[in-house]
């Protein structure tokens, strides 16, 4: 609801990143603006700033079509002198607003669907991925950055006017004052119930948050690089010894998953060919434990692979004994990598 | 409820891939990534059902996601749709989309990779 008004007010105001809803509504409305011109025509708004930009960073064109419509602005700008954290925020805006509209070229009536809005999300990674690199580099984006900030001073005005009535409501709530206070009429806000809600939570059940599948931890993969195409995992016998599972299990499933293979070396530690982080590493072990260590029934983490009857893999509970078979690795199609040359020579 | 348990973990889907190729009910559709020289990488989708065509949907995905793409026919697989860059959130979306999409399952899907 937010969004329209203001739509209303501004025509051009980018969408806030982290909410949804209202960065669907900004964009249909001006996807529909924008969207018939094509490039960049009359309109005064940020989008067709960014589709120049898009089209040639860092040019004079760009500039001059910004000077003719955006003067008493500028002017606003040099005063106004946003901060560096600003240009960020603003540039991120742009990204997003950008693959909307190459969305919308490829299909109107994809254009149409406000709700779809998660799915164009997805789609914009891509893009915005390229976009990152190209605006940051040029000067003139940071320019670009400022002045948006410039145009969207006034929003974010509108903004802080909400902040302000969210920052009302203070007060101790151990000590039960502001709002807090027993006598208190006014309505709480459901933010500061829930915080409430959990930290009430936390302090009543310390034993809480001690268990349960969240507190299961292993320790981190140390993931070195051995030259320049392998990954060392060294602690592997570690994890594998902290969640009771073969360390060829593990590295089936990690060899599955990566979609690559690898070694064993002298000491016992894991080879992969290709290269990976240790988050990528830790991503697919915590899919590994999801599907062959964690109970799911009582999520107990404490369980026991083995081979039942008829070649399946059965994963026992130790601490609510049931018993579930659990798919056996299976690795894919994988598609010839780089192996031409091997086979030619 | 004990058949509807059995149905989703599906215990004999292993036994029966090894006795042949029959097709169960579950018939997940993966897709993979690999890492190619440098950063490159390339996903793949397996399983697509086969009342789509793969052809057209390889045409479609190829001008959304902006990249290049084959079918690869393999012996075991079937047709694999083989993407240039790591496409694995986007099909997946692709693939679930109602309005411009398949209209697939999300459960059917698997994401795999890191």
């Amino acid at each position: 609801m937010e969004g329209t008004d203001k739509a209303d007010t501004q025509e051009q105001r980018p969408p806030i990143p982290d909410r949804k809803q209202r960065k669907s509504v900004v964009f249909n409305s001006e996807a529909l603006v924008v969207e018939p011109d094509g490039k960049i025509v009359t309109m005064a708004s940020e989008e067709t700033k960014d589709t120049a930009l898009s089209h040639t960073p860092r040019t004079p064109p760009l500039s001059a079509a910004l000077g003719a419509f955006t003067d008493a602005r500028e002017a606003a700008v040099e005063d106004a002198a946003p901060p560096a954290e600003d240009g960020g925020l603003d540039l991120l805006k742009k990204k997003k607003k950008k693959p909307k509209k190459a969305e919308d070229a490829e299909g109107e009536e994809a254009s149409g669907a406000a709700d779809g809005a998660a799915d164009a999300g997805g789609l914009d990674l891509t893009l915005k991925k390229k976009k990152k690199k190209k605006a940051p580099k040029a000067d003139e984006g940071d320019e670009f950055a400022a002045k948006i900030a410039a145009l969207d001073l006034d929003k974010e005005g509108a903004e802080g006017a909400t902040d302000a009535k969210g920052d009302e409501q203070s007060g101790d709530m151990e000590k039960g004052t502001g709002i807090w206070s027993h006598d208190e009429t006014k309505p709480i806000s459901y933010n500061l119930l829930l915080s409430r809600f959990f930290s009430l939570l936390a302090q009543k059940n310390p034993d809480h948050a001690s268990s349960g599948t969240r507190s299961y931890k292993i320790p981190p993969p140390q993931c070195l690089r051995e030259g320049n195409k392998k990954t060392i995992f060294a602690n592997i016998q570690e994890i594998t010894k902290r969640m009771k599972r073969s360390e060829e299990h593990v590295t089936a499933y990690l060899f599955a998953e990566l979609g690559t293979n690898g070694s064993v070396d002298g000491s016992r530690r894991l080879v992969i060919k290709g290269r990976f982080q240790q988050k990528q590493i830790e991503n697919v072990l915590r899919k590994y434990i999801i599907e062959y260590v964690t109970c799911k029934t009582c999520r107990s983490p404490d369980t026991e692979l083995n081979k039942g009857e008829n070649r399946l893999y059965f994963i026992t509970c130790n601490s609510c004994g049931s018993r579930r078979s659990v798919t056996a690795i299976k690795t894919g199609f994988s598609a010839q990598v780089g192996k031409r040359k091997k086979m030619q020579g | 409820m004990s058949i509807e348990n059995l149905k989703t973990y599906d215990p004999f889907a292993e036994a029966d891939e090894d006795t042949g190729e029959s097709k169960q009910a579950q018939n997940y559709i993966h897709i993979r990534i690999q890492q190619r020289n440098g950063r490159k990488t390339l996903t793949t989708v397996q399983g697509l059902p086969k009342k789509f065509d793969q052809k057209k949907i390889l045409k479609v995905i190829k001008k959304k996601f902006a990249c290049n793409g084959t079918i690869v026919n393999d012996t075991e697989m079937g047709e694999v749709i083989q993407l240039q860059g790591d496409q694995r959130k986007d099909v997946q979306e692709f693939l679930v989309d109602k309005k411009e999409g398949l209209e697939l399952d999300p459960k059917t899907i698997k994401v795999h990779g890191f």
